[in-house]
């Protein structure tokens, strides 16, 4: 490798770069824009949802169980109402986003010791509001029944108990308070996967469509050149972008940062050169800036939003899509980062999953060299 | 075995073939290219010219057959051959966001040109493409004279032995062509070799030598002249006349005419033997009241020649 030929071909790609104010705010603007959308949508905690009760019941049993909702600071009560005709034209005005409906047999039911529903009547129109909302009854549902259960087996002695109150916590978000602390991490591991693979998706492709790379195979430049040349000024785009994450993550998100700063930089580090040559590779295959573009979005994007543990617990999957989220390099990135912020975790704890980044990038780079090469001889 | 690096050609080439699929682009060519000479590759639309120079240039391997450029081989030696050509493909291909002098310094660090040469390189460049005032201008405002010489500087940079310059003229208007055309002539005379293809046939002329290429395979070579004497089995008359159509069609069924073609204000005329025709054709005209200025013997010009192989070509393949 001659390092004459790979500056050259640097600085040519930071010219591109920033001739081009498309691909300059692509590189900038748009994980900053991914990261605040995304953040805000599913991260922030709703506090005061709007609340109004239709108390069927009216018993000591219902009211105990409506002061629940009213201690706690996710839900303000605005009211009682009679009918489902209230209820709508209360959700119509904006006065309720949750209506909480107690039925007539509701005390009845717990006393015989069987389940007792309640139904609960979100404004869908926000649905993640509503869907966070309807997370937040369940938990104090939760909490009403392990009261129950505590109250029941005091009176009860050592007597078998049923519980009375259903509660099916199946929402995916983390419902206590640090939905966010959790969240971001995670969320700028996906956004860098995406960006980075979108960012290179066009440059060798740009080269075919434009001749140059005809004119470049009859000089002395060799594959690995090309590719390093290329990589370098997208790596330095990237880690800004990282930098930038992480600035939005510490003060627009204030999510902390428990372990060392630099070992986030260093990891992204790591992870960037693997996922900046998918992009690369796919630019080389396909040859077409469309195309490769578009494929690098769907290739990147929705494994690592759904095949990386970022929304749904890995563990959870069938055993084949478990298997199919270790070619996924997000997933170790996200793993990376979380325990790095949110455990402290150091070097020796992450390295199993920074040796799997080093493994993406090696053999990205090396298969992309040789798929360079085949076409360029 | 073929040829080795001192010899007098800078190209050889034997038998080589290209096929896309089942599809024969260039089929079993053989000629030789020698040091310093102006080598002209002339054929029409697909016939097979830019994918000979590909294949020379190391943008896509061969088929079948043997060749070298400075005698290194096309095969096992690509990248030696790299260092020693320079290429300009018939589409432009340097960077147009790039500036004139940005895209001659990517060169320049492409070929590794030491830091002491680097300016005077540029300046020639420069200088050669007559683009001082322009420097800093982008490549995509540059009209495409200008854009076509800076292309040939920048393949020019580490100074190749050899140089391929695919349709270098083409979509350049008259005095630019005229221009490059003095561009090449001085590197022919620095002894530099040119081998570029073209379909202007005035641009043949200016040629050293030249391969006619047809359906990939070389129906002719030469210099301009032998072609005109060796591939020409008929005598070319030109007829001048007031009324060419009417002269062709009156000229139409003598059989001693074996292809009668407009030409100009005229005709031209190709016969079997040129002082037994002429009075026959003369007589043809005046039977029918045309009036002729001038008819005589012509030495053909490449384009008869041209014409004149690719249709006995086409005749003897039933086309
Ligand atoms: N990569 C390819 N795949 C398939 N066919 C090809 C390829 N490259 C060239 N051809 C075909 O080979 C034939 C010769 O092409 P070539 O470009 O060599 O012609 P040319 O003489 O340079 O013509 P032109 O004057 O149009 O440039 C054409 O029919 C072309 O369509
Ligand atoms: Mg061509």
């Amino acid at each position: 490798m001659n390092m004459y030929r790979v500056i050259a071909i640097i600085r040519k790609e930071f010219i591109h770069i920033l001739r081009d104010p498309r691909s300059l705010g692509m590189a900038i603007a748009m994980p900053i824009l991914l990261i605040f959308l995304f953040g805000s949508s599913l991260s922030l905690d709703v506090d005061h949802v709007p609340l109004v009760v239709w108390d069927q019941n009216g018993t000591h049993e219902s009211r105990e169980f409506i002061g629940r909702f009213t201690a706690s600071r996710y839900f303000d009560l605005n009211g009682h109402v009679t009918s489902y005709a209230e209820i709508e034209e209360a959700i119509d005005k904006r006065e309720a986003i949750l209506a909480l409906v107690i039925p007539r047999e509701f005390s009845r039911k717990l006393e015989s010791g069987r389940k007792a529903d309640v139904q609960l009547i979100a404004d869908g129109s926000d649905a993640n509001t509503a869907t966070i909302a309807i997370g937040y009854a369940q938990m104090v549902a939760d909490g009403y029944t392990s009261s129950l259960l505590l109250k029941a087996a005091d009176q009860q002695g050592a007597k078998r108990v049923k519980i009375p109150v259903e509660v099916q916590p199946r929402v995916w978000f983390n419902q206590n308070m640090l939905a966010k602390n959790y969240i971001i991490p995670g969320l700028i591991a996906v956004i860098m996967m995406v960006i980075s693979a979108l960012l290179t998706s066009l440059t060798i492709a740009r080269e075919w469509e434009n001749g140059t790379m005809e004119q470049l195979i009859t000089t002395p430049l060799t594959p690995s050149e090309l590719i390093v040349g290329k990589l370098t000024p997208y790596f330095a785009i990237g880690m800004l972008d990282v930098v930038l994450a992480v600035l939005m993550g510490q003060y627009l998100f204030e999510v902390p940062l428990r372990g060392n700063t630099a070992l986030v930089f260093g990891m992204a580090a790591l992870f960037l050169p693997g996922a900046l040559t998918m992009g690369m590779l796919i630019s080389i295959m396909t040859r077409s800036q469309l195309l490769a573009s578009q494929l690098a979005m769907v290739l990147t994007f929705l494994p690592s939003f759904l095949l990386s543990g970022f929304m749904y617990s890995i563990a959870n999957m069938p055993i084949v899509i478990q298997g199919l989220t270790y070619l996924v390099p997000s997933r170790f990135f996200i793993v990376i980062l979380k325990n790095i912020y949110l455990k402290g975790a150091g070097f020796a704890i992450i390295l199993t999953e920074a040796g799997i980044l080093l493994l993406f990038a090696v053999v990205l780079i090396v298969v992309a060299n040789i798929k360079l090469k085949k076409r360029l001889v | 075995m073929l040829v080795s690096n001192n010899s007098e050609y800078a190209v050889t080439v034997k038998d080589l073939e290209k096929r896309f699929g089942s599809f024969q682009a260039v089929n079993k060519v053989s000629f030789q290219v020698r040091r310093g000479e102006i080598f002209g590759f002339l054929g029409p639309n697909g016939a097979g010219k830019s994918t000979t120079m590909r294949m020379l240039c190391g943008i896509i391997i061969p088929t079948a057959g043997e060749a070298t450029v400075n005698g290194f081989d096309v095969f096992h030696q690509a990248e030696q051959i790299k260092n020693h050509i320079g290429y300009m493909s018939q589409k432009f291909s340097l960077y147009e966001d790039l500036t004139v002098e940005e895209n001659i310094d990517f060169y320049s660090g492409i070929y590794q040109i030491p830091m002491v040469e680097k300016k005077n390189r540029k300046d020639w460049v420069v200088k050669m493409a007559g683009l001082d005032e322009h420097r800093n201008s982008l490549t995509a405002i540059l009209p495409g004279g200008w854009r076509q010489r800076l292309a040939l500087g920048c393949a020019l940079l580490h100074k190749p032995p050899v140089i391929f310059l695919d349709e270098p003229t083409s979509g350049v208007d008259p005095i630019s062509r005229r221009s490059f055309w003095e561009l090449i002539y001085q590197l022919a005379a620095e002894g530099i070799t040119v081998f570029v293809t073209t379909h202007y046939m005035d641009e043949a002329e200016y040629c050293d030598r030249l391969a006619m290429i047809y359906r990939g395979e070389l129906v002719a070579i030469g210099t301009p002249d032998e072609l005109k004497v060796k591939y020409m089995n008929n005598d070319v008359l030109n007829l001048e006349c007031l009324d060419p159509f009417g002269a062709l069609q009156a000229v139409n069924g003598i059989p001693e005419i074996r292809e009668a073609a407009l030409f100009g204000r005229g005709l031209h005329l190709a016969v079997n033997d040129a002082s037994s025709s002429i009075p026959i054709i003369i007589k043809a005209l005046q039977e029918r009241k045309l009036v002729y200025t001038r008819l005589e013997k012509i030495i053909p010009s490449l384009e008869d020649v041209f014409v004149s192989i690719i249709e006995s070509r086409d005749s003897s393949a039933g086309l």
